[in-house]
């Protein structure tokens, strides 16, 4: 790497990363404010005591993982569907799908609140855990549809054949062979899924009704009151998660990429 | 065999859960309280014009830097080692897994008046508020949203054979010519979906002006948040008129691109 | 008469196929025998793979049936059908081992486990890959994936095993020692082989029977001596092996005039002064001092190729090739016997030779004495004369009035090219529109199974109108 190119790169992530190591930095110190008062580790410990939080945690990974579940079931079915399809049909099915990932949070946020509030006074439900992970879904699927299509369009459409061929029905053969083939891109759309899902906040924020909390609902109200330390400590812990979880699926690939490569 | 079928839940899926609530969106859109046709939501959206064409300046701002700043980075990226390559997109990806409230947050913390940076400035004697302004929002925004520009550049660049640069080079084209004959026309499908990834979003985001810009500088999306949950109709016409909006500037965007391919 | 009968293990009857309203199969009807090494063979595009994929069950016909050991199979999914493929790109599945590719078929049907470890192994034994069972198939080489796909469809124990051009992959030396093996394959394992292939000389060397395929009929079956020494037609004479083809008039029973020389043959049966072609195979004709054959020539170029010396000789503005083992010099004048016996004729391909179609006047243009005619949704003018709208003119077009427009503009665009033929004076190119055929002369080579624009030269027609009976 030229001298040039490596400042660049070094003020692009000092830029990127900055801000987090503030307040990472500031999590361990003993006062509220920006001030310096020394080390410590009581952020964290009101952190696990928090009880608001921890049910927040746990409902954020219980949609998510519902969600994210679902979602590839449906999308990955929807994009065997889809490539089926031919011409404007197929089109059509799939700008649908590219709309709704491009329309704004804020107005797949709204429009979804105003049918549940609709749908629960006709059918006497209050929005919660089960119209965020409605909510979640919806906005999940689009991606497993977008990373599975490529996927489907590119398989050898003949391993499908030899599948029927030796003896296997449709099912069996999409369960024994093309599973296997469309499983990186199934993949993909499921950690999407699963990342968009735990990261949402304004989707969550307009479904979730007046008392179900997620990580991201709970974030907000404690910003909201500005100074708290403990978000200092939440940040940090969610950081020191994020880089280990990015470093083992890294450390997968590259494995994987050196065993395709021999 | 053509199966077609397992596409069906998908599409009913898609219907109940995105067109119908779009459908309702126009219906409320287009009536008032008691539910009778009215253009009343629209007169009142109106109205914030002016916040309209706030949000829509301060995207266009944001997504210019974003691309200034993130077009050098994904070219120097696109030409390192694959491993190197490999190594910067996690760099890159890691802080957009950050939870998005707590990355404006550290903005406000390294912000806010006798914080971190205000505290070094006055070292230097130099004494200004730092946050509550326009600048603040789009410092707010270029930060949140420049991995997603310099991913869709990256990935674009990174299929630009080497060779082809160096036979440009090879054909007496200096650097510059190389970039603005060769990198330039073949990244501009990245630079189309940069563009995409960063605009859309910041136009119609909200919190990021409510918690680092001033009471003149919240966006559309803080108005949706603020009006909706007590006036349905004026917040659909609004959230309707941003949805059109934007799906406007997105066929411009990629008629666009579709006629710059086409030329290539 | 029945004992014949019960020997066909594949029959296809009647089979229509089209696809966006273009024939692929027209009507062809075929019967395999059992434990036989069937090659079908043709062009590209000319309906091979579609006939294997409907015998395989990939495929409906757009109409008729296909029997299989005497029962109809027609619907019947693959799955249910005791045949097996080995596709073009071999397909095998890239997340399993060399074993558990072979052992797909066994497991699904859930056969002991011991019994599939045993039937592996024997096929790997058949197959030449004996202690391959743990590797990766992204690991192996072409010609090994080839024999794990053969493994994979023979182990499953069908009737019949389909062969999509599975050589097509491999490099030529490679390709010859798996012929070799595949017929070794098919003989140790008794099973009916139907393998497609666009290489003559896979087929000839392979195979028990030939079906020649071209525009999506059947041209000729018969064992490989037979195709190669009695074609039916030019096409297939040309297809396979090569061949000097000439046109000449069928005198009478066992005399044909070739270049104005009358040869004597051994045909009957074509009727008097019938024109036909002929094929004479370049290893047939004799070289002799000029004095002793009717036929003479010139040698223009010689070319030595390993066992013969190839000879382009000019005789009567007519190009021939010869082989020979002995050489003679570029310029001199050579003789050229041919017995009776290596005369070959068959019937045209085009029935006349000449074009001829009906069309009617749309517009009369009485100020350039020209009018515009319609045919097959196309419209055209003819110059040089006039008559009223409505009137059905009667054109006749020698083969010379015909081009392919180069401009990319003909009087009926989309026209198929069926066949191109060296005739040693030109080409004869025989096309087709939607509604007929055409022939045509050209210097230029074109290219088999495509579509082109078709020009036409009036000036060299000629052109009649229609009474119309009342």
């Amino acid at each position: 790497m030229k001298k040039l190119s490596k400042l660049y790169t070094a003020l692009i992530i000092f830029f990127m990363y900055m801000p987090i190591i503030v307040l990472v930095i500031f999590s361990f110190n003993d006062g509220k404010t920006t001030v310096w008062k020394g080390f410590t580790l009581k952020w964290y410990a009101d952190l696990f005591r928090d009880s608001q939080i921890m049910s927040a945690l746990w409902n954020t990974l219980l949609v998510a993982v519902l969600a994210s579940a679902i979602a590839t079931v449906i999308g990955t079915m929807a994009a065997i569907g889809i490539n089926n399809f031919s011409g404007k049909k197929r089109l059509l099915l799939q700008n649908m799908s590219n709309i709704s990932i491009l329309s704004p949070d804020v107005v797949t946020g709204v429009s979804l609140m105003l049918m549940f509030t609709i749908a629960g006074v006709a059918f006497h439900f209050q929005m919660g855990f089960w119209t965020v992970l409605l909510a979640h879904i919806t906005f999940c699927t689009p991606f497993v549809v977008l990373s599975v299509l490529p996927r489907i369009r590119h398989m050898d459409y003949s391993l499908y054949e030899a599948a029927l061929d030796l003896g296997c029905n449709q099912w069996q053969a999409f369960r024994k062979v093309v599973v296997h083939e469309l499983m990186p891109g199934i993949f993909t759309g499921f950690l999407m899924s699963f990342t968009y899902s735990l990261d949402d906040f304004v989707i969550t924020y307009f479904t979730r009704g007046a008392s179900f909390q997620t990580l991201s609902i709970q974030i907000y109200t404690m910003t909201h009151q500005r100074i708290s330390p403990k978000i200092n400590a939440l940040s940090a812990l969610m950081f020191v998660v994020i880089i280990v979880l990015m470093v083992i699926i890294n450390v997968k690939d590259r494995k994987a990429e050196k065993r395709m490569g021999e | 065999m053509r199966l077609r079928r397992p596409s069906i839940p998908y599409i009913i899926w898609m219907v109940v859960f995105t067109l119908v609530p779009i459908v309702l969106i126009l219906f409320y859109a287009l009536t008032d309280r008691s539910g009778s046709f009215s253009v009343e939501a629209f007169t009142k959206a109106v109205g914030y014009s002016d916040v309209f064409l706030r949000s829509i300046w301060i995207a266009f701002i944001s997504t210019l830097i974003c691309l200034v700043i993130a077009y050098p980075m994904g070219y120097i990226m696109s030409r390192q080692k694959r491993s190197v390559q490999n190594f910067l997109t996690m760099i890159i990806m890691i802080p957009m897994w950050m939870n998005f409230l707590l990355r404006i947050y550290a903005w406000v913390t390294l912000l806010q008046n006798r914080g971190p940076i205000d505290t070094m400035l006055s070292i230097f004697g130099i004494h200004t508020q730092l946050i509550g302004n326009q600048g603040a929002v789009i410092l707010g925004m270029v930060y949140e949203y420049l991995p997603f520009m310099i991913l869709p550049l990256y990935t674009v660049m990174s299929k630009i054979d080497t060779r082809l640069i160096e036979a440009a080079g090879d054909l007496g084209a200096n650097k510059f010519g190389v970039m603005r004959k060769v990198v330039f026309p073949l990244s501009i499908p990245g630079i189309i979906s940069g563009i995409t990834m960063v605009f859309v979003p910041t136009a119609s985001t909200f919190l990021v002006a409510q918690y680092l810009g001033g009471t003149n500088d919240i966006m559309i999306g803080d108005v949706i948040d603020k009006i909706f949950w007590s006036d349905h109709n004026t917040g659909s016409a609004i959230a309707l008129i941003l949805m059109v909006a934007i799906l406007i500037f997105l066929v411009i965007l990629n008629f666009f691109g579709d006629e710059e391919a086409i030329a290539a | 008469m029945k004992q014949a009968k019960n020997d066909i293990i594949v029959s296809l009857r009647d089979i229509f196929v089209e696809f966006d309203g273009e024939v692929i199969l027209n009507h062809i009807n075929l019967d395999i025998r059992d434990k036989e090494f069937v090659t079908i063979l043709g062009p590209s595009g000319c309906g091979k793979t579609t006939t294997l994929r409907i015998i395989g069950g990939f495929l409906e016909p757009g109409s008729g049936d296909v029997y299989f050991d005497g029962e109809k199979i027609n619907g019947l999914p693959p799955h249910k059908r005791n045949v097996n493929t080995v596709f073009q790109k071999y397909s095998l599945f890239p997340h399993l081992n060399v074993f558990e590719n072979i052992a797909f078929g066994m497991r699904i049907k859930k056969l002991p486990k011991d019994e599939i470890k045993k039937r592996v192994k024997e096929m790997l034994a058949i197959v030449d890959l004996k202690g391959y069972e743990k590797r990766s198939v992204a690991k192996l080489s072409g010609g090994q994936q080839q024999r794990v796909a053969i493994a994979r469809a023979l182990v499953c124990d069908p009737k019949v095993l389909l062969l999509d051009e599975p050589l097509g992959a491999l490099d030529l030396k490679l390709r010859k020692t798996m012929q070799w093996e595949l017929k070794q394959i098919q003989q140790k394992t008794n099973t009916t082989f139907i393998y497609v292939t666009h290489d003559q000389e896979e087929a000839l060397t392979m195979s028990d029977t030939v079906v020649v395929m071209n525009n999506g009929i059947i041209e000729q079956i018969g064992s490989p001596t037979d195709v190669y020494n009695e074609p039916v037609n030019a096409f297939v004479a040309d297809f396979i092996g090569e061949a000097n083809i000439i046109n000449a008039v069928m005198i009478d029973d066992c005399r044909v005039r070739v270049l104005g020389e009358e040869l004597e043959c051994v045909d009957k049966g074509f009727g008097q002064n019938t024109p036909v072609d002929i094929v004479i195979r370049p290893e047939d004709i004799e070289v002799v001092p000029p004095e002793q054959a009717k036929l003479v020539g010139e040698v223009k170029d010689v070319v030595f190729k390993g066992v013969h010396y190839e000879m382009t000789v000019m005789c009567k503005n007519c190009e021939w090739i010869i082989h020979s083992t002995e050489c003679s010099p570029v310029g001199s004048k050579i003789g050229m016997k041919i017995i009776p016996f290596n005369i070959q004729i068959m019937n045209k391909m085009f029935p006349h030779p000449y074009n001829q179609f009906v069309c009617e006047v749309v517009y009369a243009d009485e100020e350039n004495n020209s009018v515009t005619v319609t045919l097959e949704d196309s419209k055209f003018d003819i110059e040089g004369f006039c008559y009223p709208a409505g009137t059905k003119l009667k054109v006749t077009l020698p083969p010379q009035a015909l081009s392919i427009a180069g401009d990319g503009v003909g009087d009926i665009d989309d026209v198929y090219i069926e066949s191109v033929i060296f005739k040693g004076e030109h080409n004869e190119i025989i096309l087709e529109s939607d509604e007929q055929k055409w022939i045509m002369h050209s210097d230029v080579d074109e290219q088999v199974a495509t579509y082109v624009p078709l020009k036409f030269d009036f000036s060299k027609a000629h052109i009649e109108p229609v009474e119309e009976e009342s």
